[in-house]
């Protein structure tokens, strides 16, 4: 701006109407309505494009020549003062000729007669006005919000508002987790409040960023002492005269000596729609700014720019250039609209968002994550373009980020390492490895799935397949079992030769990450990890949110690392375990009741029978462990099928869990000639001990009375074989795809000392094994030297594992049917949504 | 034509990461919510076997199917290569919390299509 004009005001006036009345003409009268941002910015580039052109006039609400609107929440948290954040001093007005009128509202607009009318009173004709009045913050009706004690954050009297409350102490409730609630909340905090932030939706500024990242962002304010409740809803602003607490719709109540309402803001239209302009959700202008009278403007908040309403100064500054242009005898110019990007001014909080980061068709995902340093970064792309970026914690490549967005520019070559920021470069190697050539075609690879060589061979040169997860994913070697998949990397080796690169000796957990689950599981233990979100931080995930693969085996970990502690997260569960039931192949589930070691009665016989008929199930079939299947249930009737089996004693057999499925007894010393102990008493107490639990895989057991072992005992995970002197136990058998005579562990004495063992073995299971590793082939990875270190040479480790068993067995042990039937847990799980047509 | 809307409850009935299933003439309609809050709706059944897609575990924009662990595109129904095939997906609007879809524009793979164009 036109600084030497300001040092000598007076004559500059004095020869500017020196000037105006050589010129002949009378100049126009241009009157401002809002003394703002956008309107003064319009001020300023006319000045500079055309000064003297224009006689002119501001009316400001406000007490206070213009500011920067921006910086009231560095002034709330008292990095700034007024003075700093002030941009045009009354001494500019006075140098450019402008006549400023503040504390004076404008109340009405005459278009008839080209004037306008202030609240003292005051009429002043124009030739062309221009409307800039901002927006004003959005307040909630709930009751109670018109309370003294609630207030918005738009202008500096609600900064004094908020700074006279926060000298007095006491607690503030953000009401609005979005970029003005937290500046608000963050500035709240630093002057001594205790704040909370009420927060609508599931993430913290969910519109700027996505979920990752507005986890960290929370887990960063809480590290501040912010409390941040997400998913609550006000119900209730609660006080007589003034505030004194907020009611959410859960019921919780939280005291308040002030409420921020920070929910969003509506454009300031009033004027314009009483006025009679054409109006949506703002004042409706045309790409040069004009209003649906020629000569009326409006910029800024205020306006509906193609269907769009903005909150954001650079679209606003955008906008006032092209009016000034405009206003200034210009053509040509035209606003079309902006694409924006924010940052969050919290000192210390590095976040930056721009673009589309929803993903979408086509789109794809580059994530990058830092934990030591604290940083994510999330880049979606579409045909070779950038589409939105979200930062956490390292922000410095924003602006080249979101140059590449608004240029659309082609960044096919940068985009394997644009992640990195700008400038880097990769590297990688090769290793090769040639054994399998002589196979035949025909050699078949994959048992599971039944794919030859030649299959696999054709696939990897005919579709360019580099990779085991390509030959994986086209050929379906390798997809089951896993253990044919060293071959068919060789496969690929011998096929490729140089341009094979070979898998890293321990396999990541998933494509998501490149840690191993014994690294994942390592840290949440050891680095205190605590959800979800924190392991995709901690362990740099590259996907948002996880896949099916390493979801389910995360939530496992972290239920048994943190027991009680943890909130099991049922959309992370395979469809059995979120239903508790098992899906068959037709969208119907079966439904398996415990029989505790096997043992039923007339009662359960008879109320089984029941169900079938009252429900028309359609297949009944006794199981390979020692119960009752019923098939073909239909979802929505499960809670009742289950209802009425609780009512006859009988609970889930989670039949469908990675968990404890059966206790398979035989007869034993009750009724058998050659039984040595009571072995279905037996199962009964195991079962009655270890029903409930989450495993990495299912679990089995079994008891048989004596050696001749009718209840199959040496091929579960943990088998016991009575004797005379007492029990044998074995461990790590299996009978499934690949059969495996369990290990002989230790004899003991005790039916105590059976269940102790058996309490132990399933917790160093529980906390050692892989997700989805059965007992059989941990057993075999880590060696029965290992667990008979941990189990029987070291008695008091095993009292301690199974210590820990039985804590976490406290949480566990509460049928999941009786909750879903009686107490209506997950009931949408189990209906329909809606039905139609 | 005119889109015909129909309203089919609250974004908040749907779990994030999550799915509900709308009962129509033509079959089940599954609707998933991404962690960003969008929804989708597919028809429930995968291109594989007919799996129900809505019992599957959502990531991104994808589910998984249950059966035999697909992966389908939420916005389009298309499974994810190798995999090849599409399942019907149906139009989606989300205004405040209101879910409403459009059933009229659905492009169902069984049942046809119930415009009179008759288009698959
Ligand atoms: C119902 C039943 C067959 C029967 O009609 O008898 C059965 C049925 C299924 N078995 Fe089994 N298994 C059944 C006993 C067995 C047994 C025998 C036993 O437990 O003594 C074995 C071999 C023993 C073992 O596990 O070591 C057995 C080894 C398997 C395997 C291979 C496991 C392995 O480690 O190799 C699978 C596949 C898997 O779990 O990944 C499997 C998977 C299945 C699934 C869950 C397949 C699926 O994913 O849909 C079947 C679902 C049944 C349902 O919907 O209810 N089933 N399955 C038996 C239910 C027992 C129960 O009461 O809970
Ligand atoms: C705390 C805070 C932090 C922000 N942080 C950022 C940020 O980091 N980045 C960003 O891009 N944007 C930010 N914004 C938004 C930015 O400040 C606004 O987009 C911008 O100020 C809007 O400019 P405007 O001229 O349209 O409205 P305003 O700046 O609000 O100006 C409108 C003026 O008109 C006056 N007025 C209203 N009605 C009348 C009337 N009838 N008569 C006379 N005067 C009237 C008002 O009192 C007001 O002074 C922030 C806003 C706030 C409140
Ligand atoms: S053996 Fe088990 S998994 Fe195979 S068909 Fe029979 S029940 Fe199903
Ligand atoms: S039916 Fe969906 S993967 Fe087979």
């Amino acid at each position: 701006m036109d600084m030497h004009l300001s040092s000598n005001n007076g004559p500059a006036v004095e020869a500017n109407e020196a000037e105006l009345r050589n010129a002949g003409p009378a100049r126009e009268r241009l009157v401002v309505v809002g003394n703002g941002m956008a309107g003064m910015k319009t001020v300023e580039e006319l000045l500079a494009k055309a000064p003297g052109r224009f006689d002119i006039t501001v009316f400001g609400a406000e007490p206070h020549p213009n500011y920067n609107r921006i910086m009231l929440s560095p002034v709330l948290a008292g990095e700034k003062t007024f003075d700093q954040i002030v941009l045009n001093s009354r001494e500019w007005y006075d140098a450019n000729g402008i006549t400023l009128l503040t504390g004076e509202p404008v109340e009405g607009i005459d278009r008839e007669g080209k004037t306008v009318v202030s609240q003292s009173g005051r009429v002043v004709p124009y030739d062309k006005l221009l409307i800039a009045t901002g927006s004003m913050p959005f307040i909630i009706p709930v009751p109670g919000s018109t309370l003294p004690g609630v207030i918005g954050f738009r202008d500096l009297a609600d900064v004094d508002a908020m700074l006279a409350a926060a000298e007095k102490g006491g607690r503030a409730v953000v009401i609005g987790g979005g970029l003005l609630g937290l500046e608000a909340a963050n500035g709240l905090r630093v002057k001594g409040m205790d704040v909370t932030v009420v927060h609508l939706m599931p993430t913290l500024m969910e519109r700027q960023l996505d979920p990752s990242a507005g986890m960290l962002l929370q887990r960063e304010l809480e590290r501040r002492g912010i409390e941040v409740l997400t998913g609550a809803d006000t119900a209730e602003i609660v006080g007589e005269d003034r505030v004194g607490a907020v009611r959410l719709k859960d019921g919780r109540e939280l005291p308040a000596d002030i409420v921020v309402m920070a929910v969003g803001i509506r454009p300031n239209m009033a004027l314009g729609k009483a006025a009679g302009l054409d109006c949506g959700r703002g004042i409706r202008v045309d790409d040069q700014m004009r209003t649906s009278d020629p000569s009326i403007y409006a910029v800024g908040e205020c306006v509906e720019h193609r269907g769009v309403t903005w909150g954001l100064v650079a679209p606003l500054f955008e906008m006032a250039k092209v009016l000034a242009h405009d206003l200034a005898g210009g053509e040509g110019a035209a606003y079309t609209g902006s694409v924006t990007s924010t940052k969050l001014k919290v000192t210390g909080v590095d976040v930056f968002s721009a673009g589309d980061f929803s993903g979408g068709e086509g789109t794809e995902d580059i994530v990058f994550r830092d934990a030591a340093r604290g940083v994510y970064k999330r880049l979606v792309l579409k045909d070779g373009k950038l589409l939105g970026a979200v930062l956490y914690g390292d922000t410095k490549d924003g602006a080249w980020y979101f140059s590449l967005l608004k240029d659309g520019a082609d960044i096919s070559a940068e985009r394997d390492t644009m992640i990195f920021g700008q400038g880097f470069g990769s590297a990688d190697a090769g290793d090769p490895n040639a054994a399998i050539a002589a196979l035949p075609d025909s050699a078949e690879i994959c048992g599971c799935n039944g794919v030859c060589k030649g299959t696999i061979v054709k696939a990897i040169t005919e579709k360019g397949l580099t990779s085991l997860d390509e030959v994986k994913a086209h050929t379906k070697a390798s997809a089951s079992c896993g253990g044919c998949s060293g071959t068919v990397e060789r496969l690929l080796a011998v096929t490729l030769g140089d341009g094979f690169t070979a898998a890293p000796k321990v396999k990541p957990m998933c494509k998501c990450t490149h840690h191993t689950h014994d690294a994942v599981r390592a840290a949440i233990v050891d680095r205190g990890l605590k959800t979800m979100a924190d392991v995709f931080q901690a362990m740099e995930w590259t996907t948002p949110d996880g896949c099916a693969s390493c979801r389910p085996a995360l939530n496992y970990y972290l239920l048994c690392a943190w027991p009680g502690e943890y909130r099991d997260d049922y959309q992370s569960r395979y469809i059995n375990e979120r239903a508790h039931a098992n899906i068959q192949k037709d969208g119907t589930y079966s439904v398996v009741p415990r029989m505790w070691g096997g043992l039923t009665s007339a009662a359960e016989l008879r109320a089984i029978a029941d169900v079938v008929d009252k429900f028309a199930i359609p297949t009944v079939k006794v199981t390979g462990g020692q119960r009752i299947d019923l098939f073909g249930v239909k979802k929505e009737d499960l809670p009742a099928v289950w209802a009425d089996l609780n009512a006859a004693g009988m609970v889930s057999g989670h039949a469908y869990a990675k968990g404890l499925r059966t206790v398979k007894t035989c007869v034993g010393s009750e009724w058998c000639r050659f039984g040595t102990q009571d072995s279905t008493g037996l199962g009964v107490k195991l079962e009655r001990m270890t029903w409930g639990t989450w495993t990495p895989h299912k679990v089995k057991l079994a008891v048989s009375g004596c050696p001749r072992n009718c209840a199959e005992a040496t091929i579960k995970d943990l088998g016991v074989v009575c004797i005379d002197s007492g029990y044998e136990l074995h461990v790590g058998g299996n009978g499934g795809l690949h059969v495996r005579a369990c290990d002989l562990l230790v004899r003991v004495a005790t039916e105590e000392e059976v269940l102790e063992y058996t309490g132990a073995f399933m917790q160093l299971y529980r906390e050692e094994a892989r997700y989805l590793e059965r007992t059989a082939p941990w057993v075999e990875r880590v060696g029965l030297d290992h667990i008979k270190a941990a189990l029987v040479d070291d008695p008091e480790r095993r009292r301690a594992l199974n210590a820990r068993f039985l804590f976490s067995q406290t949480f566990s042990q509460d049928d999941p049917w009786a909750e879903r039937a009686a107490k209506g847990v997950d009931r949408h799980e189990f209906n329909l949504l809606a039905e139609v047509g | 034509m005119e889109t015909i809307w129909t309203q089919v409850g609250s974004i908040d009935d749907i779990p994030v990461l999550g799915s509900r299933v709308v009962r129509t003439p033509d079959g089940d309609i599954a609707l998933f919510r991404t962690a960003a809050d969008e929804v989708f709706a597919l028809e429930d059944a995968c291109p594989h076997k007919q799996g129900p897609l809505s019992q599957g575990i959502v990531h991104g924009r994808r589910v998984t199917c249950p059966l035999h662990n697909w992966v389908i595109e939420l916005a389009t129904g298309e499974a994810v290569a190798p995999d090849e095939g599409r399942t019907g997906h149906v139009p989606v609007r989300v205004e405040g919390r209101n879910v409403a879809i459009a059933l009229g524009e659905a492009k169902l793979s069984r049942g046809g299509c119930r415009k009179a164009c008759g288009h698959v």
